[in-house]
């Protein structure tokens, strides 16, 4: 980038700064005396967790990031050595994998838990994965159970009523542990912070309307996501997203976006496949791609339809946003967001991502295709693959796939605009 | 005439019995269903497994059914634009039953959170029928906390109100208390089945255990309880040789079903099968559900506390390991077999630390892996009587 732009790559140096600090104290937390709590991200409840005093491990993110630093390969294989079967979560395998491992990795040495968070939102898995941790650590689980936000209903008082007499249990179970009393004013500055933080994500995210798009929903996102899943409820989260803010603004002053000139704007639905997460972008930066709006974005929360963490009603609006994260909402709820965002970010074609390991994202997927293309008549690439298992990415099928989608959708254009006499 | 009567009136032999049960099981226009409609008028509800508090739907005056897919004789055609190949048969093929007609009874269907196959599945069935009574049901899995109970008991609570305006008849307590009995009592009969299994193995074949206990899934559970009882009465009256064979357990069946053709092989193969969860659903309870005071209370404390423990509901402060390891003592069982169906990741997650742990306890054990559709039995035959073997000649 020009050095005659001030913020560029801001976002992305900010981002890997603050993660490389975050591996560091969690690696030095057996040290210092710190609790550890593991949880999942979707739905996680990370500020109640922070605020006695618990150092925070997702190992999800430690999964993403053995994915794109192309180590995956072989921890998923040592867990099927152990018996796990080719066919299950590639994240739990690479988890399981770098658990008997002694727990290093691209990142770091990982500290065993203290406590196992079992933050179940739309996602049976997450029990399975922690159950086989709790066995291999000998370390206590908590489950939170979060129902499904389910079809057309409003939000449902007693699905949430249930999730905040859990999290009163879980601030129980959290004061015995670290001895620190529930401090309801320390949640709630948290909670400050992280509204802050969603209210400039939400204007990150919804720069992508602008022509051409600033930023790509999708394969930048990923990276712009992090802090507000990791650290959010922190005050350096909050100065993230000012200073990325301050990048999307420059981009959109200047006109600079993702791709050197924008053809198509697309949706994507579905994770993508960190262990060749880069060739995947390629493939569709050739062909002028940008991702306008994406669900992956929202797994670990929905604020762009108005949520926000509460720092008045602290327990109530955790419950909120456990419920809400995407693969907690069902079909029809996730069908709307996709038409949602196709009308509202201006997008040519719905492109899904179908991925093997999360059946939580990906069953339901080829229904949405079939509604997309026959009830919406609107062009949608479907590509399978994996997000976390190297195996299953066949790049000369996919790379064949998208080059004849958006040749068609090309065509497609050409002859709209020139009709044959 | 009901099955049983007709049985009862024309001295149907034991033989008869199990052939018209497994014909009534596997018959994809579910004709048992379709006649009870025609009798009653009533409306059936089709149940996703494995545990739906089939109580209510009986006290609501309905007929519930529980789905297990194509039973293998399914071509998935429709339902493969809808999902992915990568998952489950049963939740395809059920999805193609619905697709290719088979389910034009249906009044409604209830999909019970047990994974993230079924919960998807809720959603691709409301798109797909549009109209229909979808319910899905949120299983707690916080099985420990107090407020579980107060979650589930309002969740049976809404379940209760929806039935009653699917079949215009609200569900009284008493009607509720009414149908536990019903159920506890064919719980009962069925934990005497296959308690009589257990005991004499060669007298009593898992493949017509099997089919006596899957009509249930058809019949209204009044009948299927009168035909149990005759069952069980016509069971012991031909004896049949003893062998030599091995007793064990076998885990994975709770959801997707295995052509019977598998029992039959791992029977022949010399595998004693006397410890099962082939379709569960019908005998989730380990104790009889409370029939007095609050009954929606009563099925909701059975669910967190009651249950057989499978990959898709959660132990709490119970084990796993303990509990097989237990059974497999109680019943004097020699090995277990895991038998997972494809792609059905709670099964195949349990089976890597159920297996270790049962290995561990000095137990021998079988893995593979089934297909509802699958046709060739010829590699599990072998596996299993190289299992049976060495468990007989050198364990």
């Amino acid at each position: 980038m020009s050095s005659s732009y001030q913020y560029q790559d801001v976002g992305r140096d900010l981002q890997k700064k603050m993660l490389g600090d975050w591996y560091r104290r969690l690696e030095n937390a057996p040290r210092d005396g710190t609790p550890v709590a593991y949880l999942f991200i979707s739905g996680n409840i990370g500020e109640l967790l922070r605020s006695f005093g618990f150092e925070l491990l997702y190992p999800e993110v430690n999964a993403l990031q053995c994915g794109i630093k192309k180590v995956a390969g072989d921890l998923i294989l040592k867990a099927e050595d152990l018996g796990y079967s080719s066919d299950v979560c590639g994240y739990v395998k690479n988890d399981i994998g770098l658990a008997t491992s002694g727990n290093r990795g691209p990142f770091g040495t990982l500290p065993k838990p203290d406590l196992l968070v079992c933050n179940y939102s739309g996602c049976n898995t997450y029990i399975k994965w922690f159950e086989a941790l709790a066995e291999h650590y000998d370390a206590p689980v908590f489950l939170l159970d979060v129902p499904y936000r389910r079809t057309g209903e409003t939000q449902r008082q007693e699905d949430l009523d249930y999730v905040v007499a859990q999290l009163e249990q879980l601030a129980r179970v959290c004061a015995e542990m670290t001895g620190k009393p529930y401090d309801p004013d320390a949640l709630s500055a948290q909670l400050e912070n992280s509204r802050a933080a969603e209210d400039l994500w939400v204007r990150i995210l919804e720069s992508a309307q602008h022509r051409p798009a600033p930023f790509d929903a999708f394969f930048e996102a990923v990276f712009f996501m992090a802090p507000i899943y990791v650290l959010r409820g922190t005050r350096e989260c909050v100065d993230y997203y000012e200073a990325a803010w301050k990048e999307i603004e420059e981009r959109m002053a200047h006109k600079l976006g993702p791709v050197s000139e924008e053809r198509f704007r697309v949706v994507i639905e579905g994770p993508p496949p960190w262990p060749n997460f880069r060739n995947f972008w390629e493939l569709f930066k050739r062909w002028g791609v940008c991702c306008v709006a994406s669900t992956y974005s929202k797994v670990g929360g929905i604020w762009d339809f108005g949520l926000r963490h509460d720092p008045r009603r602290p327990m109530e609006s955790l419950a909120e946003y456990a419920v809400n994260c995407y693969t907690n909402w069902d079909w029809t709820l996730r069908r709307h967001m996709l038409e949602r965002y196709v009308s509202d970010y201006a997008a040519d074609a719905l492109v899904i991502h179908s991925v093997k390991s999360c059946r939580a994202f990906s069953v339901g997927q080829a229904d949405v295709r079939e509604h997309f293309t026959r009830s919406r008549d609107l062009p949608t690439l479907f590509l399978e693959s994996d997000l976390a298992d190297p195996r299953y990415f066949s790049e000369a099928q996919i790379r064949n796939r998208i080059d004849a989608f958006f040749e068609a959708l090309e065509h497609r254009r050409v002859a709209a605009v020139r009709p044959v006499a | 005439m009901s099955e049983t009567q007709h049985f009862r009136k024309h001295g149907k032999s034991w033989e008869e019995i199990v052939a018209h049960c497994r014909v009534l099981v596997l018959d994809l226009d579910f004709p048992a269903v379709r006649a009870w409609k025609q009798q009653t008028g009533g409306k059936a509800v089709g149940c996703f497994p494995v545990y739906t508090p089939q109580e209510l739907i009986a006290a609501a005056g309905g007929l519930p059914v529980t789905l297990y897919g194509g039973r293998g004789l399914l071509e998935i055609d429709h339902a493969d634009s809808r999902i992915q190949s990568f998952v489950c048969s049963i939740a395809r093929s059920t999805l193609e039953l619905g697709l290719a007609n088979h389910l034009d009874w249906m009044d409604g269907f209830v999909v019970p959170s047990i994974c993230d196959v079924a919960r998807n599945l809720s959603g691709v069935w409301q798109r797909n029928f549009p109209g229909q009574f979808v319910f899905y049901l949120h299983l707690p899995q916080n099985v420990d906390s107090a407020s579980s109970l107060v979650y589930y008991r309002g969740e049976l609570e809404r379940f209760r109100a929806r039935l009653a305006e699917l079949t215009g008849r609200a569900v009284s307590d008493q009607a509720l208390q009414s149908a536990i009995r019903t159920y506890n009592r064919n719980r009962e009969l069925l934990a005497e089945l296959y308690r009589r299994r257990t005991v004499q193995p060669e007298q009593w074949p898992a493949s017509h255990i099997y089919a006596l206990a899957g009509v249930g899934n058809v019949l209204p559970r009044e009948e299927h309880n009168q035909l149990l009882e005759a069952a069980l009465a016509l069971g012991e009256s031909r004896p049949r040789p003893k062998r030599d064979w091995v007793r064990v357990a076998l885990r994975g069946m709770f959801c997707e079903q295995p052509p019977l053709e598998l029992l039959e092989v791992l029977e022949e193969a010399g595998c004693a099968v006397v410890d099962d969860d082939a379709q569960i659903g019908a005998r989730f309870f380990l104790e009889p559900v409370a029939d007095n005071g609050d009954p929606l209370t009563a099925l909701a404390e059975a669910y967190l506390h009651q249950t057989v423990l499978t990959p898709v509901n959660n132990p709490g402060q119970r084990s796993r390991s303990e509990d097989l390891l237990g059974r497999c003592r109680e019943k004097w069982i020699q090995g277990v077999v895991f038998a997972s169906a494809k792609f059905c990741e709670p099964a195949l997650y349990d089976a890597v630390r159920l297996k270790r742990a049962v290995e561990h306890a000095g137990l021998p054990t079988l893995e593979f892996e089934y297909e509802e559709k699958m046709t060739v039995f010829e590699s599990v035959r072998m596996q299993a009587e190289t299992f049976v073997e060495s468990v007989l000649f050198f364990s």
